[in-house]
């Protein structure tokens, strides 16, 4: 039986990592790159309702979609920093979407196979979704990175701004491990080798630096967050704290 | 006068579509992209997320050329007095059922 704890962190790494996308709606580059945007952060919305919808069944105790997504407070979320973290430019954008983007990737592509058939059948769809992702930003670190010096000099801020961030994917973890050894999970150590591996390629193909240093910010699968989160959540629950069950 | 030029924009692209296997690329609209293969991506996030095309092609704009539309009239009006151009004059046999 799957803990619905699991299934409910990687909803939250989806819906944090949607709710900052979308900020970009109206505000890209281009009018392209914001419909482009703007699909990226619908399917990452589609994944986290997908995902909390499956946590609240399996918790049992009737929570639906919106309950998890509305009416938890900042503790009680478990997604990693790095998707909480705002994007100062469109070049932070793009290297955490790659960043992440590769992480799911490899992350629904081991979910497809696990032992919790829910969790295999989304891990199958949202593993097409991911790699749509990664070519977005994939193509988008080539050309800022190899671009203007300007577009280079930004592409590099952003990667040695998030790069600490990233560690906290593939931390150990309980929850990790739990999942990972009753096969209803997967424990993300073991993606590491091949997101180190597609993410430094297309970093030398950026002539971009990848960085070193040891510093490893943690804490929001504890449920601690960064000082941009409270706001993040304030505005993306406010409507549903101040109408319940308000409806379109 | 307005003394600062506007920041160069991206090349403009023409979009085509292929509906289903043994149709025509047709024409579906243009967009802006920094490069071809953006062209096509983009083209995909516009044109065929809902499953409108097995095929896409982008072509820039600048490589499309057509007449100055004030010399429609001349170069495209179909001329209407010279009907032995129009296939109207031809009886059809009786019994004749694909033509």
């Amino acid at each position: 039986m799957t803990d619905h704890r699991y299934p409910l962190r990687l909803g939250d790494d989806a819906l944090i990592a949607a709710q900052r996308l979308s900020w970009w709606c109206t505000r890209a580059p281009q009018l392209e790159e914001d419909v482009a945007l703007a699909n990226v952060a619908l399917d990452l919305l589609g994944q986290a309702r997908a995902l909390l919808a499956h946590a609240g069944d399996l918790e049992g105790a009737g929570r639906t979609e919106d309950d998890l997504a509305f009416l938890r407070g900042d503790r009680e979320f478990g997604n990693a920093q790095l998707v909480e973290l705002p994007e100062a430019d469109f070049a932070h954008a793009v290297a955490k979407l790659l960043f992440f983007g590769t992480y799911q990737e490899l992350l629904h592509t081991a979910l497809a196979s696990c032992a919790d058939p829910v969790l295999a059948a989304l891990g199958g769809k949202f593993a097409k979704e991911s790699a749509y992702h990664v070519d977005h930003a994939t193509q988008w670190t080539l050309r800022l990175g190899d671009g203007t010096s300007e577009s280079r000099r930004r592409m590099q801020d952003a990667v040695d701004a998030l790069w600490p961030y990233t560690h906290e994917l593939f931390a150990e973890d309980p929850l990790w491990t739990a999942a990972a050894a009753d096969g209803t999970g997967v424990d993300p150590a073991a993606l590491l080798p091949d997101w180190t591996r597609y993410v430094t390629a297309v970093l030398a193909r950026a002539t971009l630096v990848r960085p070193e240093g040891d510093w490893r910010p943690g804490g929001g699968r504890r449920g601690l967050h960064t000082e941009a989160f409270g706001p993040l959540l304030a505005e993306m629950q406010a409507l549903h704290r101040a109408h319940p069950g308000a409806r379109w | 006068m307005n003394s600062t030029a506007p920041a160069p924009d991206w090349p403009l692209w023409e979009v085509f579509v292929r509906a289903r296997r043994g149709l025509a690329h047709l024409h579906a609209g243009s967009l802006h992209a920094p490069d071809a293969a953006m062209a096509l991506r983009n083209a995909r996030d516009l044109y065929t997320r809902r499953s409108e095309g097995v095929s896409l092609w982008v072509v820039p704009a600048e490589a499309v050329f057509a007449f100055d539309p004030d010399e429609h009239g001349a170069l495209l009006d179909p001329a209407a007095d010279k009907d032995y151009r129009l296939p109207g004059h031809f009886e059809l046999p009786e019994g004749v059922r694909h033509l």
